[in-house]
C-alpha cells in the first residue's frame, strides 16, 4: 500500500442549533486514510455518521478542526509538493471543491433518488460529470456510459430508459456507475445497501467489492450494518454520540470489541 | 404627442435606474443583471421587458420599429408601437434599414442589422437553467462558476431520445465564451446572427425582473455536440410571395386538404424583395399528409 495519505482528519467537529442550544452532532474525529482503503463507519442511528460523512465530502463545513484532502491539479498528476501536499478543504474555494467533488471523489447516497438526476436517463446520468467536465462528442460519451453499465451490471438495453423506471438495486448500481465514470480516487458511501432486500445486498456488495478493488478506491462507508463493514472494510470507526468510541482493523475490532458499545454492537447482531 | 405623460412613458428616474442596470449588463456580456421592474400598461407576457428597455433608451431623434413574430402588423407590434408613438412622438417605421431601435419578439429581421442600430428583446424566462434546475440560487452558482454541463445533459437526452437536439427556438447560446444565455424565443435559425453581429443587443425580462446584453461584436456559439453539430432549419420550399430561398417561413394551411402556403415570416423583408422585383410561385403547394389516417396504403 502506497504511504502516502489521501485524506487526514483531525479533530474534527460540528454542532448544530437544537431548540435553543447547540448540540455536537460529531466531535473530535481523527483518522488518516490511505489510496486503496476502506474505512467503515459505524454506529446507531443519530450518532454522527452521516454528519461526520458530510464534513469530509466537504459538503459541510467543519466547526472546529479540518478535514485535509491530498489534492491533484487539474493534469490529474499528484501535486509534486513533497510530503505536505495535503490541503485543507476550508481553503479551497467552491469552483475547486465542485471540481474534486465531480473528478476525484464519488458520493453514494443512501437513497439513489437523491444522487440521480430522475428526469434524464440512465445514460445522461452516467455521462453528466463528464460533460461538466467539458466532454462534448455524444458518440464517446454514449460508448462510456454503455461501458459502464456493463461494469456494473445493468441492462444496456435500458440505456435510454429513466431512472423512475429501475428497481431500488439498479439505481443504485446506476448511482455507483454514475460516480465512478470519472475514476474517482475516494468514495464516500451513505448506508449503499440499506432498504435494499438481501440477495439484492449481497449482490451489490459483491459488486462493490471488485470495484473497490479493480479500481485501487479509497471509500468511507457509512452502515450501521456490521456485516457491511465485515465484507468490505479494512478498518472501521465506532461511533456514538457523536464521537469515535473504538477504531481499529475491522476483524479485530468486530472479533475482539473493547469499549461496552461496541461490545452490545456486536452481540446484538442476529445470526440465522 | 400625449403630454400627459413624460417622454418614454416612464418617468426619469426610473429611466436612469434601467440605463444603469443596462450599463452593467453591457459590460458583462450575457450576465442577468436585476433590476426594478415597473409596472406597465400592458400584461406580463406581452413584452413589458422589451417595453422598459426601450423606453429608457429612445431620445427624440430615434426612429422604432417593432416587429412580433417577424411581423409589423400582428397585434402585439402594432399596440407597442402605437404606445411608443403617443407617448414619445417619435417616428415609427416598418423598414428595417431605417430604424435605429428595433423591438422584437421572437425574431431578428433578415437585413443585416447596423453599428448604428440597436435591437431590444423581449425574453418571457431570460434563465436558460430554468427547466434543468429550479433552485434559483444554485443557478446562479452555476452561472458564477460556468458550470454549464447541465444544459449539455438536456441536449444529449434529447439526442437520446428524439434522435436530434430538438430545441428549434430560444436555443441556448455561450455569450463571450462565458455566460450561457437564453436567446429569447426566437428560432434556432437566427441564432447565427447573433454573432459578431454590428448592432447592440439588448434584452428585457419585465416579470422576471432580469435585463441582459450582448454588445456589438460579441462572440455567440450555440451549443452543440462536436458529433452533433448545431444546425438551423432549411425548407425545402422558398417564399410563395417573394421567391427568397433563404429566409426564416411561416407555414400556414390554407385549406382543409393540406395545401400549405409558405411565406416570409419577415414581412419588411418580403416586401422590400417584392418591390425590387422578385416573385415567388404565389401558389400554395401541397404536401401529402404524413399522418396516415384510417389505416392507409402500405409505404
Amino acid at each position: 500500500m502506497n504511504n502516502r495519505i489521501l485524506l487526514s482528519v483531525r479533530d474534527a467537529g460540528k454542532q448544530f442549533m437544537q431548540g435553543s442550544r447547540m448540540r455536537w452532532a460529531c466531535q473530535g474525529v481523527s483518522f488518516d486514510l490511505y489510496p486503496g482503503e476502506v474505512l467503515a463507519v459505524v454506529g446507531e442511528s443519530g450518532s454522527g455518521k452521516s454528519t461526520l460523512l458530510r464534513l469530509l465530502a466537504a459538503r459541510l463545513a467543519c466547526d472546529v478542526g479540518s478535514v485535509h484532502y491530498d489534492v491533484r491539479d487539474e493534469a490529474g498528476t499528484a501535486e509534486a509538493t513533497g510530503a505536505s501536499a495535503l490541503v485543507n478543504l476550508a481553503q479551497l474555494s467552491e469552483a475547486r471543491l465542485r471540481w474534486l467533488a465531480r473528478t476525484d471523489w464519488g458520493f453514494v447516497e443512501q437513497h439513489a433518488r437523491d444522487g440521480l438526476r430522475m428526469n434524464v436517463s440512465g445514460g445522461a446520468n452516467i455521462g453528466e460529470r463528464m460533460m461538466a467536465l467539458g466532454a462534448r462528442h455524444y458518440g464517446k460519451l454514449r460508448s462510456e456510459a454503455l461501458n459502464w453499465m456493463e461494469r456494473v451490471e445493468l441492462d444496456t438495453g435500458r440505456i435510454d430508459d429513466l431512472p423512475g423506471t429501475y428497481s431500488g438495486g439498479m439505481q443504485q448500481r446506476l448511482q455507483i456507475a454514475r460516480n465512478l465514470v470519472t475514476h474517482p480516487r475516494l468514495v464516500f458511501m451513505d448506508e449503499p445497501t440499506t432498504g435494499l432486500d438481501v440477495s439484492v445486498q449481497a449482490r451489490l456488495l459483491d459488486l462493490l467489492r471488485e470495484l473497490v478493488d479493480q479500481l485501487h478506491l479509497a471509500a468511507v462507508i457509512v452502515t450501521h450494518d456490521l456485516a457491511v463493514a465485515r465484507l468490505l472494510a479494512h478498518r472501521m470507526l465506532v461511533m456514538k454520540d457523536g464521537c469515535v468510541v473504538e477504531q481499529g482493523l475491522t476483524d479485530r475490532v468486530l472479533d475482539d470489541p473493547q469499549h461496552p458499545y461496541t461490545q452490545l454492537l456486536v452481540s446484538s447482531v442476529l445470526t440465522p | 404627442m400625449d403630454g400627459h405623460y413624460n417622454f418614454g412613458f416612464l418617468d426619469e428616474r426610473t429611466k436612469k435606474m434601467i440605463r444603469r442596470a443596462m450599463l452593467k449588463a453591457v459590460a458583462v456580456p450575457g450576465y442577468q443583471v436585476p433590476f426594478g421592474s415597473r409596472e406597465m400598461p400592458f400584461a406580463y407576457g406581452w413584452g413589458t421587458g422589451g417595453v422598459q428597455v426601450t423606453a429608457s433608451i429612445i431620445g427624440r431623434s430615434d426612429v422604432l420599429k417593432v416587429i412580433d413574430q417577424g411581423a409589423d402588423d400582428t397585434t402585439n407590434a402594432v399596440n407597442i408601437r402605437r404606445f411608443f408613438a403617443r407617448t414619445t412622438g417619435v417616428p415609427t417605421t416598418e423598414k428595417t434599414l431605417e430604424a435605429t431601435i428595433i423591438q422584437t419578439r421572437h425574431r431578428i429581421p433578415e437585413a443585416a442589422l447596423t453599428e448604428a442600430q440597436t435591437i431590444v428583446y423581449q425574453v418571457p424566462m431570460p434563465e436558460p437553467l430554468f427547466r434543468l434546475e429550479p433552485r434559483r440560487a444554485e443557478t446562479i452558482t452555476m452561472h458564477a462558476l460556468g458550470d454549464y454541463g447541465l444544459m449539455n445533459v438536456k441536449l444529449y437526452e434529447d439526442i437520446a431520445q428524439l434522435g436530434a437536439i430538438a430545441k428549434t427556438y430560444d436555443y441556448p447560446v455561450l455569450v463571450n465564451e462565458r455566460y450561457l444565455t437564453s436567446p429569447s424565443p426566437i428560432p434556432k435559425f437566427d441564432n447565427p446572427k447573433m454573432h459578431m453581429n454590428p448592432a447592440l443587443q439588448l434584452f428585457g425580462a419585465g416579470r422576471e425582473k432580469r435585463l441582459y446584453a450582448i454588445p456589438p461584436y460579441t462572440v455567440v456559439r450555440s451549443l452543440d455536440f462536436e458529433d452533433h453539430p448545431f444546425e438551423v432549419q432549411r425548407w425545402e420550399h422558398a417564399c410563395a410571395l417573394c421567391g427568397a430561398d433563404s429566409s426564416f417561413l411561416d407555414e400556414m394551411i390554407v385549406d382543409d386538404e393540406g395545401s400549405r402556403l409558405f411565406v416570409c415570416s419577415d414581412s419588411d423583408f418580403c416586401s422590400e424583395r417584392r418591390s425590387a422585383g422578385h416573385i415567388g410561385t404565389q401558389q400554395a403547394v401541397t404536401i401529402p399528409d404524413t399522418l396516415v389516417i384510417g389505416g392507409g396504403e402500405e409505404p
